[in-house]
């Protein structure tokens, strides 16, 4: 458990720093691979629609005394042309059909009951007329439109539209994701996926949530500074949120697994399984596009804002500069001298700039062990910035 | 994050404890069910969900009809004689949905007798008969300075209109033989077979007078008023209820007589009403009255003053603003308030449903175990504060579900649950975003006590902002979803709230208490924040403490500190 603790340290400080954003056309390439394959099968195979969706009548009956096949048979016989017939778990055999009028249901149980020695009373009967499915769907778009457009505005009162629209689009790649693997796979559609997938929006915001707020605490008073860009912060607070993305979603997907293991092991399927299946994918999704999609889309836009293409220019020129000072310093480093001057200034400045002295000068970073031990910082953070700053025009 | 230093621990705790103790003295309270109200999913039993569509093709479902058609379900199955059966609406214009819920055993043909259209038709009287141990006194014609084109009527002597609130069956009453002659009794023409019937037909008995059977207008008619009061024999109908256009309840101009319906007819309605009036006026009560029925019953018999010839007409009885405007509804919805597709059909053994229960818990608690598991090793101490808020969410949420079964008649269904175990890990993750802050802190050199508070500072917005986005999902799907979708998104938006309360309330204290004790500031491998594990040099201050206790423990006597002190948090942190 070490390991992982003082990576998850390392990340933090920045000494480890995975550089996500500036490497963001490989995972726009990872994502638009798993989109096109989800868009693929989305239109080429299509969705495998419930009967709740397309209508139809489905019974389940305990088999105890009967066979698939002779429950195929005894559907038949009772006018239910092409049942479908499957097995659930050891205990229940399920049968599909087209739409039926309750006169026509009453005569399939009857003779189901009978095959299977049982009574009508422990048939599970469910019969969906055609037109209830396109209601459903239309509800569910209707409330995806609705919470869209709500979540929309309320992430742009919080953060930004910016943010917003990075969100947005991540929440898209989710959805989109899954419902392609649902369509490739041709796992059945019913309504509790429909909760499934409508979950998943919730649960990968919350994920950019906290991502992002990260990114907005890094990136608050960017522009008083040059020395890291809008890009370099965030993905600082990729990086510095990464464990407690991994975390959460680890913690969230345990017990979506369980119900997942226990849907398909006990009942065979039904609504814990849908749920659990669509809610799996989702939230793994979630995860990722949240730091690999929202995070690097959301500084695409940023950088494109006046203020932080001349915050970029003015990092890259002091990058310049600092380089030539960095590789004099780290050959004096080398020498033996322990380079006090530039770690001590880091730690005393706020956590974005120390990162960005461990991004910028790679050398520093080494330097951690030389940290003097200091009090715990409790004013407000920006206070020692801009002293910082005159102290570094001068040097 | 100045004001950090202002905790009141205690305060927050206690608050949460009266909070708790109340559910739970509520929900636990002897006498009463101690366990949520299942979903028919759960229980067994069947579900039929009924899309009101508009009949005439255009427009949407407005609240009255949809209210109307209620109404007239609620008769039908209360028709059935089930106790438990239950009726709710849910959604409201073009979305909206009436779901009947009867649970235990399959019921066969129920679907039928919900979906039929209710009928509207005005008939003929032909004989009334009060079946009122004492009979009503025959009511006098209110005499109305009206126009001609009013129907000056006056209702019979029984029907107290549709103002009768919807009977309520006695359990027993529906039970032995639904089959047997009951109300609409009906023959092709007044045969001798119906006048047996009307003669046999006792109106008093609640099963007679339960409707729900809409009748057949071409034939004749022996059924009950709609609350038993009188039986009637009735000729074909000469009205549909189609033919009604519009129903008004009105004050007359002068006042007098009380509120008053007023009816416009399309023209084969008026040219009917016109005739059947002219016939029906010279002859003796009961024989000029006309039954307005529906579903079966007789809503109200009002008979003709004068022949209506204009396709306009006014029912008065004195009636109060509310009678008459329930009659109104009935005759201006109750014909084709709207056609009722049967949308669909679950029906779910109590043995299926038993085990879909038991498929739940075992998932809920699986779930609950691997989470808690992941917890403890991950954040050791306080992955304990993280367990004991879960224990104490989870206590939140059964009680209210418990109180919300009782009181608004709130079901557990299948997808509640398993809502309610997906939520376990959002909830944790509340934790981990709190906890995941104060190592930060800690990484930042921060001290543990130091740390507990500005963690919480930073976390607190996230959370905030994280769980609002969480409960708009679960808010919004619950307002514009229906069935099971409904259940699911109530679960979530609940359990998203109590997330809150027990993070503010309970984990946040917690760990503010945590915090001033000293063996966790020490930052011991247990305490799960230990700098050393989080990779940074402990502070001069830490190492001092350490060394502190070090000195003390080798005076007194070598334990297992650690362990020791670790168990005496715990016991705070309960």
């Amino acid at each position: 458990m070490s390991k992982p603790t003082s990576l998850a340290s390392r990340l933090y400080r920045g000494d480890v720093s995975y550089d996500i954003v500036g490497s963001r056309k490989r995972w726009y390439t990872v994502s638009g691979i798993i989109l096109l394959l989800a868009l693929v099968g989305l239109f080429g195979r299509g969705l495998n629609f419930g009967i709740e969706f397309q209508g139809g009548a489905e019974f389940q009956v305990p088999s105890a005394n009967c066979s698939v096949e002779s429950v195929r048979t005894a559907a038949q016989n009772a006018g239910a042309s092409a049942p479908i017939v499957t097995s659930l778990g050891d205990s229940r055999i399920r049968v599909q059909t087209e739409e039926l009028t309750p006169e026509q249901s009453k005569a399939v149980v009857d003779s189901l009951a009978t095959t299977c020695q049982t009574t009508a009373g422990e048939i599970k009967i469910q019969l969906v007329g055609s037109t209830w499915g396109a209601e459903i769907t239309k509800k569910a778009l209707t409330g995806l439109a609705v919470f869209l457009l709500a979540v929309t505005l309320f992430l742009t009162i919080y953060f930004e539209w910016r943010m917003a629209v990075a969100a947005i689009i991540a929440l898209i790649h989710d959805v989109v994701i899954t419902i392609g693997i649902y369509a490739l796979v041709g796992f059945e559609v019913t309504p509790a996926t429909v909760i499934g997938i409508l979950t998943i929006l919730g649960f990968s915001l919350y994920d950019t949530v906290v991502v992002f707020d990260k990114v907005k605490e890094n990136t608050r008073g960017i522009l008083g500074q040059s020395r890291m860009t809008y890009s370099d912060a965030a993905n600082l607070a990729v990086n510095q949120t990464i464990v407690r993305s991994l975390n959460t979603s680890i913690v969230a997907l345990l017990p979506v697994a369980a119900i997942l293991f226990v849907g398909a092991g006990l009942l065979g399927a039904g609504t814990l399984k849908d749920l659990a299946l669509a809610l799996f994918i989702g939230t793994a999704a979630g995860t990722y596009s949240s730091i690999f999609v929202a995070t690097p889309f959301l500084c695409q836009m940023k950088e494109h804002e006046p203020a932080m293409k001349a915050l970029a220019a003015r990092v890259a020129a002091r990058k310049a500069g600092q380089e030539r000072k960095a590789s004099e310093k780290a050959a004096k480093v080398v020498a033996g001298g322990p380079s006090g001057s530039i770690s001590d200034d880091v730690a005393s400045d706020d956590d974005t700039d120390e990162a960005a002295a461990a991004g910028v000068a790679g050398a520093a970073a080494v330097a951690t062990e030389t940290r003097k031990e200091r009090p715990h910082r409790q004013g407000p953070r920006n206070q020692p910035k801009k002293q910082s700053r005159s102290k570094r025009g001068k040097s | 994050m100045a004001n950090v230093a202002k905790v009141r621990p205690w305060r927050s705790l206690i608050l949460l404890l009266v909070i708790t103790a109340g559910l739970c003295a509520w929900a636990f309270w002897p006498g009463q069910s101690h366990t949520p109200r299942l979903g028919l999913d759960l229980q067994g039993g069947t579900q039929v969900t009924l899309v009101p569509k508009s009949a005439n093709g255009g427009g949407d479902v407005t609240p009255e009809q949809l209210e109307q058609s209620v109404e007239i379900i609620r008769q039908r199955v209360n028709g059935l004689g089930v106790s438990e059966a239950e009726v709710t609406t849910q959604g409201s214009g073009g979305s909206s949905a009436i779901i009947v819920s009867v649970p235990g055993e399959n019921r066969q043909g129920l679907e039928q007798q919900l979906s039929q259209t209710a009928l509207l038709d005005f008939r003929p009287v032909v004989l009334e008969e009060s079946s009122a141990p004492t009979p009503a006194p025959e009511p006098s014609v209110v005499p109305t300075p009206s126009p001609t084109t009013t129907k000056k009527a006056k209702k019979g002597s029984s029907a107290r209109t549709a103002t009768t609130p919807t009977p309520t069956p006695s359990p027993s009453a529906a039970a032995p033989d639904p089959t047997k002659m009951r109300p609409p009794i009906q023959a092709p023409t007044n045969s001798e077979f119906l006048q047996r019937a009307y003669a046999a037909l006792d109106c008093s008995k609640p099963e007679n007078y339960q409707g729900g059977t809409p009748d057949k207008p071409e034939e004749w008619l022996v059924t009950c008023s709609k609350d038993g009061s009188a039986k009637y024999l009735l000729e074909p109908a000469f009205i549909r209820g189609t033919q009604v256009s519009d129903a008004q309840a009105q004050l007359p101009q002068n006042g007098a007589g009380g509120w008053q319906v007023n009816l416009t007819f399309d023209t084969d309605g008026a040219k009917a009403l016109a005739d059947v009036s002219t016939r029906l006026v010279p002859l003796q009560p009961p024989k000029n009255q006309f039954g307005i029925i529906l579903d079966g019953l007789v809503v109200s018999s009002p008979y003709f003053q004068e022949p209506i010839l204009g396709g306009t007409a006014s029912i008065n009885g004195n009636f109060t603003n509310q009678q008459a405007k329930d009659l109104a509804n009935v005759l201006k919805y109750g014909a084709l308030p709207v056609n009722l597709q049967i949308a669909e059909i679950t029906s779910v053994s109590p043995t299926l449903g038993a085990d879909q229960l038991k498929a739940g818990l075992i998932a809920g608690a699986l779930g609950l175990l691997l989470v808690v598991i992941y917890l403890l090793l991950y954040y050791r101490a306080l992955g304990i504060v993280a367990v004991v808020s879960l224990m104490e969410a989870a206590l939140l949420t059964y009680t209210v579900f418990v109180i919300l079964g009782r009181t608004v008649g709130l079901a557990l269904t299948l997808a509640g649950v398993a809502g309610a175990i997906v939520s376990i890990g959002i909830t944790a993750d509340s934790f981990v975003v709190y906890f995941e802050r104060i190592r930060d802190d800690v990484r930042e050199r921060k001290s543990l006590r130091v740390a507990c508070e500005t963690g919480w500072s930073k976390a607190r917005n996230t959370l905030l902002a994280a769980d609002f986005v969480s409960f708009l999902a679960a808010a919004i799907l619950y307002f514009i979803s229906v069935g099971n979708v409904r259940g699911f998104a109530f679960t979530l938006g609940l359990t998203t709230v109590i997330d809150v309360v027990v993070a503010f309330l309970f984990t946040r204290p917690i760990v503010a208490l945590l915090a001033r004790s000293k063996w966790f500031t020490r930052g011991g491998p247990l305490t799960g924040v230990s700098p050393e594990r989080l990779g940074v040099e402990p502070s001069r201050e830490l190492k001092e403490a350490r060394a502190e206790r070090a000195r003390r423990k080798h005076k007194e006597e070598p334990v297992t500190a650690g362990v020791g002190s670790g168990t005496s948090s715990e016991g705070e942190s309960e």
